[in-house]
């Protein structure tokens, strides 16, 4: 399959010291929802921005489109479309001025732009707003600005860089629908940052973890959580003062059992398929099961195994993280 | 899908609407073109109109010794420092530099409010022009300044400006030629300061810093004679100087021709010189 973003050795360098992105190599095929998925101030931005040919990469190279980042850059710029993390949309002018400068932006002939404006306004559901003044508008709303005023180019990548930041859980799962659609209809190929796991899990084809500007896992989110070793079956039987833990891993597709006080926990490759056979098994053998649960494994997990630390302890606590992030973006900006 | 080919290549396409961004911005809300007039028109008329200095020696109080007109006393001084009788017509041309000055300025500080927004790099990321996002901001500080620069020409004309006996209503075009050099140059300038700042705390301290040396060391205010000699120095490098020389020629005073090509040349110079800084510099520093 044709590769539409493929990055070599791509490292950002800012102030000679604060490496932002460290030597990144992967590549993103057409049609693919491809996710960078780490904490704040991992190099998720840096890493699109040099790709959005914002920042010009420190050593190391990539291709968008097959156009070259450095020496390509106008090529690269006409064929992708960038939802930015900030609201980038002009407070003073109304939604429908915003989508036409962005079109202005990219040399859209005005005959062609209105009808396309028009036509985006509708797929993100703002038509009725198009003339009222940005200021006026919700987060949610300006956020649906931001993906229409991406999408004015027709581009054949877009990035998303945190495409649901801030957002409530109805409006952030009505973004999930817009991006589902535009790879469905269009056939597009995104890349998007996010730090939500659930996020990641439910739209991207593949994940690509990263942290401290390296990419430190790069799968399926489903083989990423099956490299964790499986999936975990939770069980009890009537009979309390049996030990049948090397019983049960006689079983099909059982890797490892454990026994905790009164229950099992049992590593399977496949919960679903295996709990009933397992069942089956030891009812055969005449044990009565009297509480089975299933865990599969999240990407809470995966990020866990794979950075040593849990995402959600390491937000908000961590004071180096807050200063390199703010550093980041300084430097990022200048 | 993608139809690169049918979008415009012409690079005043981005710049049209970069500028009419900033300008619309502006005309929307009218309040903003009030405040901008509000302030030279008060310095003109208080400052203008309290330095009547030519009322000293008529003064009731004025000793004057006998036999002597205060009269033609005091018109004689005016006429010999300020080259007309009138202070506040030296002074509300003079006051036309200092509204392009400070717009000028402020279009140093929305480049930094675009990089704060995320809006310059969203910019960055499509194919418009790097020069065209430098030049859009310049561009609208000019027309900005020319309107705000008539309407307070106008008030002041209002107000009791003297013209000149020679003044031609052509003359007009001349000024406007002037103030469209000098805020080119000033604009440039301002923009080279802000372009890769992310505070516009710090840009407000530049111009604080930069705005009354540049006034008070020209002749927007008082001749130049009158300063000492390092002052001077400063007010013949300071395009002020000439962008009021060459309008005060052109409003108030017989016109020197020759003197008035050397004030045009030079503003001229300025402001291709660091507009042109101003187009490299966006092409190395904008992005990096």
């Amino acid at each position: 399959m044709e590769e539409v973003i493929i990055a070599e050795g791509l490292t950002k360098v800012f102030n000679k010291s604060l490496v932002a992105v460290d030597h990144v190599d992967f590549s993103v095929k057409k049609g693919e929802i491809f996710g960078f998925l780490g904490p704040n101030g991992a190099g998720k931005t840096t890493t699109i921005n040099m790709f959005t040919t914002v920042l010009k990469p420190t050593e190391g190279n990539a291709k968008v489109c097959g156009y070259d980042i450095r020496t390509q850059a106008s090529d690269v710029r006409n064929c992708i479309g960038v939802v930015p993390q900030e609201y980038t949309a002009d407070e003073d002018l109304t939604g429908l001025e915003n989508i036409l400068l962005c079109a202005d932006l990219y040399g859209i002939p005005k005959k062609v732009s209105k009808e396309r404006a028009n036509e985006l306004l509708e797929l993100v559901e703002l038509s009725k707003f198009k003339d009222k003044k940005v200021e006026t508008y919700s987060g949610g709303m300006r956020r649906r600005l931001e993906l229409a005023c991406g999408l004015i180019n027709r581009p054949k990548v877009l990035f998303l860089d945190e495409p649901t930041l801030g957002l409530d859980v109805q409006t952030r799962i009505a973004t999930w629908g817009y991006i589902k659609r535009l790879k469905k209809e269009f056939g597009m190929t995104l890349l998007m940052t996010t730090h939500y796991l659930e996020e990641a899990d439910n739209l991207c084809d593949r994940i690509a973890i990263i942290d401290n500007g390296k990419i430190i896992g790069l799968d399926t989110p489903n083989a990423l959580k099956e490299s964790l070793g499986g999936d975990i079956i939770t069980l009890s039987i009537d009979q309390k003062d049996a030990d049948i833990a090397s019983l049960i891993e006689t079983a099909v597709r059982v890797k490892e059992v454990k026994k905790q006080d009164a229950t099992y926990r049992v590593k399977v490759e496949n919960a679903e398929e295996t709990a009933p056979q397992i069942l089956n098994f030891l009812t055969e053998k005449g044990y009565k099961v009297t509480r089975l649960s299933l865990t599969k494994p999240t990407l809470d997990e995966v990020y866990l195994e794979y950075t040593g630390k849990s995402m959600r302890e390491e937000e908000g606590t961590s004071e180096s993280m807050f200063s390199k992030r703010i550093a980041l973006r300084r430097a990022r900006r200048r | 899908m993608i139809t690169p080919n049918q979008n415009s290549k012409n690079p005043l396409h981005g710049l049209w609407a970069l500028t009419n961004r900033e300008l619309k911005k502006w005309y929307k809300e009218p309040i903003f073109l009030f405040m901008s007039i509000i302030q030279p028109v008060i310095w003109m008329g208080l400052f203008g109109k309290a330095m009547n200095i030519g009322s000293i020696l008529t003064s009731a109080d004025f000793p004057v010794p006998p036999g002597v007109d205060p009269q033609v006393i005091s018109q004689q001084i005016m006429e010999q420092t300020f080259g007309t009788s009138d202070y506040f017509s030296y002074m509300s041309v003079g006051i036309l530099s200092f509204v392009v000055l400070f717009t000028a300025m402020f279009s140093g500080m929305s480049i930094v409010w675009d990089r704060r927004l995320g809006f310059l790099n969203k910019a960055l990321s499509t194919p418009v022009a790097r020069g065209s996002i430098i030049f859009a901001k310049v561009f609208s500080a000019v027309v900005r300044s020319l309107i705000q620069a008539g309407i307070v020409l106008l008030v002041a004309f209002l107000l009791g400006l003297q013209l000149s006996s020679n003044f031609n209503i052509l003359n007009i075009f001349g000024v406007f030629a002037a103030l469209f050099l000098v805020c080119i140059g000033f604009s440039s300038i301002f923009i080279l300061i802000a372009i890769r700042s992310t505070r516009w705390e710090t840009q407000i301290a530049v111009v604080n810093l930069l705005n009354l040396p540049l006034l008070f060391g020209s002749n927007a205010l008082f001749p130049t004679e009158m300063m000492p000699d390092w002052l001077q120095m400063f007010a013949k490098i300071n395009p002020i100087t000439y962008v009021t020389d060459a309008t005060r020629q052109l409003i108030l005073f017989q016109t020197d021709i020759a003197q008035l090509m050397f004030d045009f040349a030079f503003l001229a110079g300025f402001a291709l010189l660091f507009s042109t800084i101003g187009l490299f510099l966006s092409w190395r520093y904008l992005s990096r």
